[in-house]
């Protein structure tokens, strides 16, 4: 079959460096170098940037104070202001709608390859690539968790601030991690009712290290405007327990909550159901690494059981060329984010890192694995799946199934159990499912490899400008 | 399952090939031990797409072997689990032009000869067998036995099947062999030593590696291949379909057929597009030039296919030997050490029957086909000249 050669077309000229992601870390590493003297293009897949963290309010709602549900909204708002004066003068392009689905390339001869919300195409060549793609949720599956009206809690949070919706009236908040007071206290001032927040953790490890959570006085202070906020709607974190099942028929009409032991596992007989029509969710979050396992970036296994990029302390990745900041390196949160894509920023353009990021993100760094091991899910969880608990939504595979591979046909990984079952091939490729197969399979937590970071036109593929064959 | 002893035969590589050599062996009345650094289907047979073609081997042992294969995989369907996805589904080739189709007659021509059913496609029928081709092509072939499984499944209850007793994630490190006679005595790994007779080496595009440990060379090499995977799509594509284009090297007299990607549908939905050939090493980064490739033959294939979205790529190294034949039977070299490696781009198809004269050599019984053109000893010639890039099915 012969196929018609694309059009060569006329290479753009390269650019200093490339950012993929307008989160946090993106963001101020694409003004900072900007301002440093590099040119920059900031791709990213959403309409604004902000990232995860950072959410715009839809105009059309003319909500005028979307700093009331963002503690830092000036840190945000000030860059943004910086990222448009840089695109007025043109050292930023910023590339918004543009969903990177690879980077090729080595050294200092990058391609960065985009699709477009209008079904277009851009590659962006670049000397240096900076990976700033933050973080997803962690899902672990439960019975019931496919019911209309069991939210992510993530999900639920940014919903509240770019939409200002709520998912019910009565939500009971659940999972693990610090996001879940942050949601409740939310969901409480955006009027909704809080039954219960259930946490799978005790707070217990967060005292063995008191010094670094003196260290962290913001982070502390947080803490406290979510607690005091929780307090006044009269909401009381439930220690130790989890929702190991959601009951309903069209949608989730109650939960049921028990305690666990250390080890996560549900204590039989301790099961009470709580009445509600919503539940929002959440594990923490995962590290969003697909871009940066398919270039070869070494990873390692973080304190919260996901896995991270390696970095040095200039942020560059065991790739040389290629730097990464923010979630990628190991979830950390939105200060944090900001500290590293400032760091990076300066080590692209060979400048010497100011003395205070380089503190500042230590002291993030260390409370984060503090808080990362605290909210790490214990190998028990699993015993509230029941056979028949679906454990990959997009290709309903149920859990019994990935038991079957992993007992009866010789998986010990999640990739076999994915070719056995199904399991993470469809169209979130694994991100929802990826956690709870690899405890399914007894394997511990593997580097996401999925060599197209996203979906991509057929077509799109096929006009790409051919190479010579040598 | 108590644990034997000592098996009969030691199987290094829990691949497709590793798995059928287990059960044609335990089939044959032996005990049989499998080994694998890592899980079932973890190597090549996971990256793989499971074709069982005929249809693009020239009339010579590789397609006697895939004739048998083609028999035994029948067979296998109706004893193994559902699962497996066994469609015998058909393949077909389609001729861009007229003299395409003039060098794929003259090639179907020597198949036939060696019992492949091939029947001819006038252009004006080609919608009946696959409604979204592309318009103007010049006609095709129809090869009823080309044939799918899923090959991880496939594997993974070919060796449930076999029974044989299961060591996953343990790497062999050493063939153990007698200092006075150089015969194999078993493997061992950082857990055990496995004693047996007969040492069989399975492991795919680490055959190579795995001969060394024995003292011997065996010249296996790795070749890259991408293949694309679209988003679940209702049955667009019925059979396998490719096109092929016949590069006329009179100088060589042979008769070299360049094909382009395969396309075909999957019973879960997605179309799989796959795959490309490139000597790179175990280089394991993005070929962006790969993935244009075969999206743009597909796309040449099936109009439709250029506005569905590519979920996923994956690669995988076919294990391949320079005469591009794979190395099947005893080792004259090594008494009891036995190999099944080097399928390159057929190693699922080509399972079956490997296993089958794998337990012929094992039982020494009657071969159920001339083993010779496979024998391990053989000289394989110099490492081949094709250009890295070259692209082929
Ligand atoms: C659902 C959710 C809700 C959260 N809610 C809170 C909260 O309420 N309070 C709190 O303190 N923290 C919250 N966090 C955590 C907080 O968002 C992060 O700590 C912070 O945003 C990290 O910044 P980042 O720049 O590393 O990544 P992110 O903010 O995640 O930004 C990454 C950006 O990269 C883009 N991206 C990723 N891959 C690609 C690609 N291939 N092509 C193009 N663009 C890409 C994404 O679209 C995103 O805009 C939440 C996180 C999530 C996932
Ligand atoms: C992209 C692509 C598409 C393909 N499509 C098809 C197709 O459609 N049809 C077809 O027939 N073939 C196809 N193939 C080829 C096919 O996948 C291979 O020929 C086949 O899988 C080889 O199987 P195997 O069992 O020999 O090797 P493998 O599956 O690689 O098994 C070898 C095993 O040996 C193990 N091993 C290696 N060294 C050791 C050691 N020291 N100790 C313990 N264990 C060890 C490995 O872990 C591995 O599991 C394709 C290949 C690729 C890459």
């Amino acid at each position: 079959m012969t196929t018609s050669p694309s059009e060569p077309r006329p290479a753009p000229a390269p650019v200093d460096l490339a950012v993929v992601g307008a989160g946090p870390a993106g963001l101020a590493a694409a003004v900072t170098a900007a301002s440093l003297g590099l040119t920059v293009a900031l791709l990213d897949a959403g309409s604004r940037p902000g990232g995860q963290y950072y959410r715009h309010p839809e105009p059309a709602l003319g909500a005028a104070r979307p700093k009331a549900l963002h503690h830092d909204w000036a840190a945000f708002a000030g860059r943004e202001a910086e990222l448009r004066a840089h695109a007025r003068g043109g050292r930023v392009r910023h590339l918004a709608g543009h969903q990177v689905w690879s980077v090729t390339g080595s050294g200092t001869d990058w391609t960065v390859h985009a699709r477009t919300d209008d079904a277009g195409a851009e590659s962006v060549p670049a000397r240096a690539v900076l990976l700033a793609t933050g973080a997803y949720e962690r899902h672990l599956p439960f019975p019931g968790w496919t019911l209309p009206g069991v939210v992510g809690a993530g999900g639920a949070q940014a919903m509240l601030k770019s939409g200002l919706v709520l998912p019910g009236r009565r939500v009971v908040v659940a999972g693990s991690g610090p996001l879940l007071l942050a949601v409740a206290a939310s969901l409480a001032a955006a009027g909704a009712r809080v039954p219960a927040v259930v946490e799978a953790s005790g707070y217990v490890p967060y005292a063995r290290h008191p010094g670094t959570l003196l260290r962290n006085p913001a982070k502390l202070a947080e803490g406290a405007v979510h607690g005091g906020a929780l307090l006044r709607h009269r909401v009381r974190p439930l220690l130790r327990h989890a929702v190991v099942e959601a009951h309903g028929t069209d949608r989730v009409e109650a939960v049921t909550v028990a305690r666990l032991d250390r080890d996560w596992r549900p204590v039989p007989g301790t099961g009470r159901r709580v009445p509600c029509d919503a539940v929002a969710v959440g594990h923490g979050l995962v590290p969003e690494l697909s871009l940066a396992t398919a270039l070869g970036c070494a990873t390692r296994a973080a304190a919260d059981g996901t896995v991270a990029l390696v970095l040095t302390p200039g942020l560059r990745t065991s790739v040389p060329g290629v730097w990464a900041a923010g979630e990628a390196g190991g979830v950390g949160g939105a200060p944090l984010a900001l500290t590293e894509g400032e760091i990076a920023a300066h080590t692209i353009a060979g400048r010497a890192v100011p003395p205070a990021l380089v503190r500042r993100r230590a002291r993030l760094r260390a409370f984060a694995d503090v808080m990362g091991a605290a909210h790490r899910p214990g190998p028990g969880w699993t015993g509230w799946l029941r056979e028949e608990t679906a454990v990959c939504r997009c290709e309903e595979v149920p859990a019994g199934r990935v038991r079957e591979a992993v007992e009866d046909l010789g998986a010990t990984d999640a990739r076999t159990v994915k070719l056995l079952t199904r399991a993470g091939m469809g169209w979130c490729q694994g991100r929802m499912c990826g956690p709870a197969v690899a405890a399914l399979a007894g394997d511990g937590p593997s580097a996401d490899r999925r060599p197209l970071a996203c979906p991509v036109r057929l077509g799109q593929l096929a006009e790409l400008p051919a190479l010579p064959v040598d | 399952m108590p644990k034997r002893h000592s098996p009969d035969v030691v199987i290094i590589g829990a691949g497709v090939v590793g798995a059928a050599c287990a059960y044609y062996a335990a089939r044959s009345g032996l005990t049989v031990a499998v080994v694998d650094r890592g899980p079932v289907a973890g190597g090549t047979t996971g990256a793989g797409e499971g074709n069982l073609l005929v249809s693009d081997k020239e009339a010579g042992p590789e397609l006697d072997l895939a004739l048998l294969s083609t028999r035994l995989w029948r067979e296998l369907s109706a004893t193994l689990p559902p699962e497996t996805e066994y469609e015998p589904k058909g393949g077909l080739v389609v001729a861009p032009d007229e003299p395409a189709l003039r060098a794929l007659r003259a090639f179907a021509e020597g198949q036939r000869a060696a019992g492949v059913t091939a029947t001819e496609i006038p252009a004006d029928r080609l919608a009946d067998l696959e409604p979204h081709l592309a318009p103007g092509l010049a006609g095709g072939f129809h090869y009823l036995q080309d044939a799918q499984v899923q090959p991880a499944q496939a594997a993974a209850r070919l060796l449930a099947a076999s029974g044989a007793a299961l060591h996953l994630g343990e790497e062999v490190t050493a063939i153990l062999r007698d200092p006075a006679s150089g015969a194999v005595r078993g493997v061992r790994t950082a857990r055990r030593e496995l004693l047996a007779p007969a040492v069989l080496n399975a492991a795919g595009t680490w055959g190579g590696e795995v001969a060394r440990l024995a003292g011997v060379p065996l010249p296996v090499l790795p070749r890259r291949g991408f293949v694309l995977v679209t988003e679940p799509l209702p049955r667009i594509v019925r059979h396998k379909v490719y096109a092929a284009d016949y590069i006329a090297d009179v100088a060589s007299g042979s008769a070299a057929l360049q094909s382009s990607a395969v396309v075909e549908g999957t019973p879960g939905g997605p179309v799989l597009i796959g795959a490309t050939r490139e000597r790179v090493g175990f280089d394991r980064s993005l070929s962006t030039e790969a993935l244009r490739r075969l999206a743009a033959q597909a796309a040449a294939l099936f109009p439709v296919l250029a506005d569905v979205q590519v979920l996923r790529a994956y690669h995988g190294f076919r294990p391949y030997l320079p005469d591009h034949l794979p190395a099947i039977g005893a080792d004259p070299r090594v008494p009891g050490l036995h190999h099944a490696c080097g399928h390159e781009g057929a190693g699922i198809g080509l399972a079956p029957a490997t296993g089958a004269l794998v337990a012929a050599a094992l039982t020494g019984t009657a071969p159920p086909l001339d083993p010779a053109p496979f024998r391990p000893g053989r000289d394989f010639g110099p490492a081949d000249t094709v250009p890295p890039q070259e692209q082929q099915s």
